[in-house]
């Protein structure tokens, strides 16, 4: 019941905030807005016993990504959004894609309602940092080091990608 | 879930939001005591006894104060950076646990409020949103200082969290468990200080510079940027900017204490849990008279030589402590832990005095 | 354990409401009377030349990009640390040559001079 009730109050606050980051005409507050819309992702993480995941949310994406976006726009002073939109051809295609993301859901939803019982029910130590760790280094060790190696590739990118533009300018 | 739990809970929420908010009145009246003395003044002596009444004199004043806005200020982010930057350094308090239970009128008590098995990760979450509050009042002032002023800082924050967040790992790896108790519990013999030494200094570095504390007080670098993120910042608003940062020292103080210093243990705890809190404070009084003291004796470091001492001693150095731990653990060698970690610090500081020798001597 | 995660929450809702609070109290107490001179921005006396919020230099989002690279390493090691006890020793090793990847990353970065605050 009070699992219920949060989960409206929190439904709630996570389309009032994606819809605040969507028409917000400042970027500075659309980002805001977005952060708040992680952190109440991540409260639905914690309501789903994904406490581990949570805080990776919370971390990575408000603490982090987040943070580099708003640099992004103080830098380039872009906090004002331009009145026209620069790609004529995204609305039309979002849209399409919105509604395919609502068929699929919606027929997700009610055939597996169908078939009877959406979910398993959690193990006890489920989503636990003892779990999550066991069953990265074993199930998904390949997975965790192919990571590894794009954060390697992510960073080596943005670097030849700065140092290009360093060039350019001299 | 019953209403004794509630009543508890509230109870629990009030005793620890009352010790923050005096703690951080009476340390700023403790930081200048001891400055005071350090540098051979006797410091505010005048309101109350030895100067006692003097938090609540500036509290009064401030709340008196009147607020000046900038005019072309983005007013709903002007107001809401100084509570965004509180909010953080107080909810950081509520995993810190004061000790094992108790039993109070017939009720078995946990003393460790909330105790989360993510516990250290949820700190680490925690401290990377305190960013923002210093992020949003430096560029809503509307004023290139406390936007140049912010911006060195979050900078700064972001840089020094990485060292922060792997230093956690030798003490995660040492207690097997991201849970605070967990944590406290393993330092039973040997508390990790001693394990794990350049890994605790690695974490007391970092934590200075997450509290933009003096010798890394840049974004308040006043010869330079006036005040940083809060010039435009005054009455009550900008004492929530000074409250932040002295109840940030007091939770991080604590943070290390419960990581590192073995928390709530001390002679007679299995005996008297009672004396667990007590024990607390006194390493939190302790860690908190370490960072005053620094603040007395060191100066500023320059803005790009902080970056690089991030970037190039700490987060190396950091990486290394992580790797030696799980060597030592992964060998069940322990004694080769501190072993190694001082071995590497002493190369680290040989380096960088090299590093600075030859810059000296090109200079000349 | 969910139980933990409310009192976090009541916690948060308390933490916010202080310092709402105290933000609440001044206004009320407070006086207010501005005028042009004391709404203008504090630069030092000298009056404001040009748009305040500058651009700034590239090299605070550089810092970013490699700090979110090492921000997703270091959770990935959280939960390493946790079950290193459990697992057997090779498992280890692929923690540490994890580390030893993000090493080569932080040394080029160096000798791209990436690190320098120009």
């Amino acid at each position: 019941m009070t699992n219920l009730v949060l989960f409206l109050v929190l439904a709630v606050v996570a389309v009032v905030t994606a819809l605040g980051m969507l028409l917000s005409r400042n970027a500075v507050y659309a980002a805001l807005f977005l952060v708040l819309n992680f952190a109440t992702v991540a409260v639905f993480y914690i309501l789903l016993e994904a406490p581990f995941i949570a805080m990776t949310q919370v971390t990575v994406y408000a603490g982090a990504i987040m943070v580099l976006f708003l640099f992004v726009i103080m830098l380039l002073g872009a906090e004002r959004l331009p009145g026209t939109e620069p790609l004529p051809w995204q609305r039309p295609l979002a849209i399409f894609l919105a509604l395919v993301l609502a068929v699929e859901a919606g027929y997700l939803l009610f055939a597996r309602r169908a078939a009877g019982g959406m979910f398993a029910s959690a193990a006890p130590d489920f989503g636990s940092p003892q779990a999550i760790g066991t069953m990265l280094f074993n199930r998904y060790l390949l997975p965790f080091e192919v990571t590894s190696v794009l954060l390697l590739v992510a960073m080596v990118g943005a670097i030849v990608l700065t140092k290009k533009e360093k060039g350019g300018r001299e | 879930m019953d209403s004794a739990l509630i009543l508890e809970w509230v109870i629990k929420s009030a005793i620890l939001i009352f010790v923050l908010l005096t703690g951080f009145a009476y340390l700023t009246l403790f930081e200048r005591r001891a400055l005071a003395r350090i540098q051979v003044r006797i410091g505010p002596n005048r309101a109350g006894p030895f100067g006692l009444l003097q938090p609540v004199a500036d509290g009064l004043k401030l709340i008196f104060k009147e607020e000046l806005t900038p005019a072309e200020a983005d007013k709903v982010l002007f107001t809401l950076a100084p509570v965004v930057t509180v909010v953080p350094a107080l909810i950081l308090a509520a995993v810190i646990p004061w000790g094992r239970d108790v039993t109070l009128f017939g009720r078995q008590v946990s003393l460790s409020v909330a105790d989360l098995n993510v516990g250290v990760l949820y700190i680490m979450a925690v401290s990377s949103i305190a960013v923002y509050g210093i992020v949003l009042a430096g560029w809503s002032s509307n004023n290139k200082y406390a936007l140049l002023g912010g911006l060195r800082s979050s900078a700064q924050m972001i840089s020094y969290e990485l060292a922060l967040g792997l230093a956690f790992v030798p003490a995660i790896l040492l207690a097997d468990s991201m849970r605070m108790v967990d944590i406290v519990e393993a330092q039973h013999p040997w508390w990790f200080v001693v394990i794990q030494p350049v890994g605790t200094a690695i974490f007391l570095i970092a934590t200075l510079a997450e509290v933009n504390r003096a010798p890394f007080d840049m974004p308040e670098a006043e010869q330079e940027l006036t005040a940083g993120y809060h010039t435009e910042y005054s009455g009550m608003k900008f004492a929530l900017f000074f409250m932040a940062e002295y109840a940030k020292m007091i939770v991080i103080s604590s943070i290390a204490a419960t990581l590192f210093f073995g928390g709530y243990l001390g002679p007679g705890v299995d005996r008297y849990p009672w004396l667990g809190p007590l024990y607390l404070f006194i390493k939190i009084v302790i860690l908190l008279f370490g960072m005053i003291w620094l603040r007395a004796t060191f100066p500023r470091i320059r803005y790009d030589r902080l970056m690089a001492f991030g970037w190039k001693v700490l987060l190396p150095l950091a990486l290394a402590v992580t790797f030696i731990t799980a060597l030592g653990i992964v060998l069940e060698m322990l004694w080769l832990i501190p072993v190694l970690s001082l071995a590497a610090g002493l190369f680290t500081v040989a380096m960088v005095h090299r590093a600075l020798r030859r810059k000296a001597y090109a200079r000349a | 354990m969910v139980d933990a995660w409310l009192y976090i929450g009541l916690f948060l809702l308390v933490g916010i409401v202080i310092p709402g609070m105290a933000i609440m109290i001044s206004w009320l107490v407070a006086p207010r009377k501005p005028n042009p001179v004391k709404q203008s921005p504090y630069e030092c006396g000298v009056e404001t030349v040009g748009e305040s919020r500058v651009q700034f230099k590239a090299q605070y989002y550089i810092f970013t990009l490699v700090f979110l690279v090492f921000d997703v390493e270091t959770v990935f090691l959280f939960p390493w640390a946790v079950a290193l006890g459990k697992l057997p020793l090779f498992v280890a090793l692929e923690g540490i040559v994890f580390i030893l990847i993000l090493v080569a990353g932080l040394v080029y970065a160096w000798r791209k001079g990436m690190l320098e605050w120009v």
